[in-house]
């Protein structure tokens, strides 16, 4: 196991320079005069010649490589730049809107992974019985509904029709005790907060602006991993070691569980790489939609305004998280397959 | 001989699979609809079709009526018209992207398991940085870069979209490889060439084709995701994920009827649903019969 973890952690500057590399590809392809208008504030003013004399003073007419290095130094200290859309510092823009979105992305993984594997479970052992005719179904339109389609319906029904869940992440009146000195913010994240300051009433507004958002996000990953464990278990319950454990006897359920459900897990470990990955897309949308003033919100609003040191900002510290969550991911999944670590 | 059978027992299954019958009427309908365009509604502006046309600049929307089968969204765009011709949209995007985004990942993933060694490892860690962005935030990102509208939004796709194929062909390739029936044409004197022509490629072709199959319903989706965030085409161009931004400030109706708007939201979101849904269902059966096994994505 040490020696698969020590591989796969060489790998992990590689890939890290990957994505800077790639980041800064696509930021070459702005020309200089517009990566100057990055680092100019609007209303300056500079008379004939200006953005010649910017070009050369910011060094955007040195070759690439020295470029890439520069660039890549203000990254590691924490610089990304000036948002215009936010009005702040793109790295002060990631740190405030990081704890909404690490919020809804917490709260969406667990129904996504105990919820998935649970029903494809019941799919699996229960083939073209009714309650498996049900699952497909919510596996296929899972793939086609898209998430701002599923969004919208959901406000329509259950904020315009019903008024129960209504958008945003807090009330007012929440609000306005989370921001006064009484309410103490530790992480930012107000289901978190409010259990932290022992205030109920919070925490149960904070939570009925989270059903909307976790339903819609969680939807299209729970299908994937639904679908995932379900043809996993159908082709375990195959096996010869499964037959083998009936011949001796063993009852049902430690055949079903012990034997069929822990090997079916694997294939569903390999996709939580890639569902964690489209969970983090779908956050852009989502956020959107329940105005939720999160990471993927920030990007959107970034993108619509043509914010270039925002959106570029946002994608390398999207790569980052995404590069750190693989690594576990892969980490854990040695855990459970013995055959990667011997690989 | 061999290649011809499978086809047919392939083409066969699709026809009486239940789930993939309902998936081809869907997508023959999309095309009929697209085919007839112009003359189940007239184009406003010559030479300027795809451009929805508005009856006045009131933003409300107006309720379906007979001058407005599904009624007119926000700034009076047509909503049946947009819905027609976003088809071709529709069918334009998504086999333009997938066609690119295959020409690009299979040759690279076949490249990668032929050769192997350094020119692999360094084809699939490329591969790995790609894949490392969330699909939707990469085409975002880029299309930012490259400006707005519906062309840079497909080729932001396609430089973010190939890496799955490359991925599929060269794994199958390489399970391909170790069968015994290519060691048996080598035996028996086969030339490299005709091995990979007609062993290698014939059986790994089939999954590129499945996966391919989905990822138009996929682009289209992506595509929408983008218009949605006002990232694609122009304003009032025919494109449904653009009709469904239309309808965001909508959704809440009036005081006394909270529905009032449903058809700003209905009628696009049927369309793209359906016509995902269409190519996914063909590509599940086609799976489903491909493998027997069942298996999810590899």
């Amino acid at each position: 196991m040490g020696a698969y973890i020590v591989r796969r952690l060489m790998l992990l500057p590689v890939i890290l320079i990957g994505v800077t590399l790639l980041i800064f590809l696509m930021m070459m392809l702005v020309g200089p005069a517009n990566r100057v208008s990055m680092y100019v504030r609007p209303g300056y003013k500079g008379g004939v010649g200006t953005i010649e004399k910017l070009i050369h003073k910011y060094g955007f007419d040195r070759p690439a490589y020295e470029q890439y290095y520069t660039w890549l130094d203000k990254v590691v200290h924490g610089n990304l730049g000036w948002s215009q859309s936010a009005r702040m510092g793109v790295t002060q823009a990631i740190g405030q809107a990081l704890p909404a979105t690490a919020e809804l992305t917490l709260c969406s993984v667990w129904p996504i992974i105990f919820l998935g594997i649970w029903m494809g479970f019941i799919s699996g052992t229960h083939q073209d019985k009714p309650i498996d005719q049900i699952t497909r179904v919510v596996a296929i339109t899972g793939w086609s509904l898209p998430i701002f389609v599923l969004g919208l319906l959901l406000l329509m029904i259950f904020y315009g029709v019903t008024g129960w869940f209504p958008p945003g992440r807090l009330s007012l009146w929440a609000q306005q005790i989370v921001m006064s000195s009484k309410f103490h913010n530790y992480t930012g994240m107000y289901i978190l907060d409010s259990i932290l300051n022992g205030n109920w009433r919070i925490l149960l507004d904070a939570l009925r602006h989270m059903v909307l958002p976790v339903i819609t996000l969680s939807y299209a990953s729970w299908a994937l991993i639904l679908r995932i464990m379900r043809s996993s278990m159908l082709e375990t319950l195959r096996q010869d070691y499964v037959r083998t454990a009936r011949a001796k006897g063993l009852s049902e359920k430690v055949v079903l569980k012990k034997h069929a459900r822990r090997n079916a897990l694997i294939p569903v470990a390999t996709i939580s790489g890639l569902m964690i990955i489209g969970l983090l897309g779908g956050v852009v949308l989502t956020e959107t939609i329940f105005n939720i003033h999160g990471l993927g919100r920030f990007a959107a609003q970034a993108a619509l305004a043509m914010d270039l040191p925002a959106i570029l900002g946002f994608a390398l510290f999207y790569g980052f998280v995404i590069v750190f969550l693989n690594l576990l991911v892969d980490i854990s999944y040695g855990l459970i397959d013995p055959r990667v670590r011997y690989e | 001989m061999r290649g011809h059978r499978i086809k047919n027992r392939t083409i066969r299954k699709l026809l009486t699979n239940p789930i993939s019958v309902v998936g081809l009427v869907l997508i023959i309908f999309f095309i009929v609809i697209a085919v007839v365009a112009p003359w189940i509604t007239k184009p406003e502006y010559p030479g300027q079709p795809y451009m929805i046309p508005r009856s006045g600049y009131s933003a409300t929307p107006e309720a379906p009526s007979p001058g407005h089968l599904f009624g007119t969204t926000e700034g009076q765009y047509d909503i049946y018209y947009g819905i027609v011709w976003g088809t071709r949209t529709a069918f334009r995007v998504g086999l333009i992207v997938v066609f690119f985004t295959l020409l690009i990942g299979v040759p690279l993933g076949a490249i990668a398991a032929f050769y192997g060694g350094a020119i692999d490892e360094i084809i699939m860690r490329i591969t790995d940085i790609f894949m490392t962005f969330p699909f939707l935030v990469a085409a975002m990102v880029l299309v930012v870069i490259l400006g707005r509208g519906l062309n840079n939004v497909m080729i932001a796709m396609m430089v973010f979209g190939w890496m799955g194929y490359t991925r599929m062909i060269r794994g199958d390739i390489l399970t391909i490889k170790e069968n015994d029936y290519i060691a048996a044409a080598h035996a028996i004197g086969a030339s490299d060439f005709r091995i990979i022509l007609r062993h290698v490629l014939p059986n790994a072709i089939y999954p590129i084709f499945v996966m391919a199959t989905m990822n138009i319903g996929s682009m289209v989706l992506t595509a929408a995701a983008l218009s949605f965030l006002g990232l694609g085409s122009a304003v009032g161009y025919a494109d449904w994920g653009q009709m469904i931004s239309f309808a965001r400030n909508w959704i809440l109706g009036t005081q006394t009827n909270p529905l009032a708007y449903w058809y700003t939201v209905i009628y696009p979101g049927a369309a793209i649903v359906l016509f995902v849904l269409a190519w996914n269902l063909v590509g599940d059966a086609f799976r489903d019969i491909l493998d027997p096994r069942m298996r999810g994505s590899r």
